[in-house]
């Protein structure tokens, strides 16, 4: 199983809200597209979220394993690529005008792990993130969709809502919990 | 049998005509991202399916020269991420001045903004003149660019302001000459670079090497055929070469982990120890 997260303006505090709502033994790897500078210094991103969670944040590095207990992050100009078991990097142009592109996580993560993808679209403002939905929602996938009243930013929620590819729309606070719940009662 | 597992055998009989009937062996690419750039062309050639492009690539010339070009990911600058260059400066240099005759080779140099990067450096530690450097591309037109020396104008207030991050020890707009549109660089960067095709994925190696630099061109690879490059450039460095590598790209993941030790971690720039 695998979280894809995605989201732009706003994004850190949401981040930070649902990282800090997981448990030390939380089970599912988490990757991570947040939109930013293509200069912007990677480490205190790093260092912000690392805070809020006993899970290990890290950048996702080129041909890295995807393993439990991680939080990986797109590297900043970068986009991030689901293979099956691990990470591929790749400088193809902008989706949406942005690298990395939650687009280009979300349909690459649909593709390898099919009905084991859970999406999860936060704050942001613009649209990507919304046709990666759709493919999830075709590969049987399972999508939640930030309650855009508690985005910093609707714009992307709302996008993502008005195109039906949402399995659940939930407040930014009840995000985690629900994650929390559903893995656990899979195992 | 679901959509995306015939997709995938339509990918692998794709890449394996295109081997067969054009010599291009891309069937080690890393596979979502050669897939998108397969969908990105068949859409362009308003096709429907990857079968409809296998067919018309392999009748028709001149949509496999599109397709080449969709392919090949020209994202480069010249010192792009400043602080490899700097530390390319500050802990490589100092090693490479004990040599009396140094060969660099740029693996997968695209349209050689790099290269010259790296001949400005070395220019201005004055190792240049005992230097050779090996600038490879598998794609002859970016080759073509790269040899002509000459990019956009409007890009060199990026390319100088990266300059100045890197170390540069004079003015950048010395190297180049404005005219209409375009920078053209010096010639004297070209006087020890050999610009030559060279397909990482199916050739060995040309030469035995102090310094390899290959930056984002591996992240293309699947983990075979990195594993297969990584031989070849383990195999054609000297004991106590250098390898730069791409700044999320790493030698951790790869067979040859235990026979370099980091020079400069962040930046991955490696020695070969082993």
């Amino acid at each position: 199983m695998l979280i894809v997260i995605g989201t732009s303006l706003g994004g850190l505090q949401a981040l930070q809200v649902i990282l800090s709502g997981f448990s030390k033994n939380f089970s599912v790897p988490i990757a991570i597209v947040q939109h930013r500078h293509k200069s912007s210094n990677n480490n205190i991103l790093i260092d912000l979220l690392q805070e809020q969670t006993y899970l290990v944040v890290k950048e996702a590095e080129d041909k890295e394993d995807i393993l439990p207990g991680y939080v990986y992050l797109a590297p900043a100009d970068y986009h991030l690529l689901i293979e099956v078991g691990y990470f591929s990097l790749s400088l193809e142009a902008p989706v949406n005008y942005a690298r990395p592109s939650i687009d280009v996580l979300f349909e690459t993560a649909a593709d390898s792990y099919a009905q084991q993808v859970i999406g999860i679209l936060l704050t942001g403002a613009n649209h990507d993130g919304v046709k990666g939905m759709t493919r999830i929602q075709a590969r049987g996938g399972f999508n939640i969709v930030q309650e855009p009243t508690t985005a910093l930013c609707p714009t992307m929620p709302s996008a993502a809502i008005a195109a039906g590819v949402a399995s659940v729309i939930l407040p930014l606070s009840d995000i985690a919990p629900f994650l929390q719940t559903i893995i656990t009662t899979r195992n | 049998m679901s959509q995306d597992e015939l997709e995938d055998i339509e990918i692998e009989l794709f890449l394996e005509a295109i081997f067969r009937y054009y010599g291009f062996d891309f069937r080690n690419y890393a596979r979502k991202s050669i897939k998108r750039r397969i969908w990105h062309t068949i859409n362009q050639e308003g096709l429907k399916s990857v079968s409809a492009l296998q067919d018309k690539v392999l009748h028709d010339n001149e949509s496999m020269k599109r397709f080449l070009l969709n392919l090949s990911v020209n994202v480069t600058s010249m010192f792009r991420d400043p602080s490899f260059y700097l530390a390319f400066r500050q802990k490589v240099v100092p090693i490479l001045r004990t040599y009396p005759f140094i060969r660099i080779w740029h693996a997968g140099c695209s349209t050689g903004e790099e290269v010259y990067s790296m001949a400005i450096l070395l220019q201005e530690e004055e190792i240049y003149h005992r230097c050779i450097l090996y600038a490879t591309d598998i794609n002859q037109t970016s080759l073509y660019k790269a040899k002509t020396g000459i990019f956009p104008l409007d890009l060199m207030q990026e390319y100088t302001s990266n300059y100045i991050q890197s170390g540069g020890k004079t003015s950048f707009s010395e190297y180049y000459t404005a005219a209409y549109n375009n920078a053209i660089f010096s010639s004297s960067l070209k006087d020890n670079i050999v610009f030559s095709v060279h397909n990482l994925a199916s050739d060995n190696s040309f030469n035995e090497f102090n310094v390899i630099i290959s930056r984002n061109v591996l992240i293309y690879f699947d983990k075979v055929l990195q594993s297969r490059v990584h031989k070849l450039f383990y195999g054609s460095l000297v004991k106590f070469g250098i390898l730069g590598l791409g700044r999320q790209e790493t030698i951790r993941f790869t067979p040859h982990e235990q026979d370099y030790e980091a020079v400069e971690p962040q930046e991955k720039i490696y020695r070969r120890v082993a």
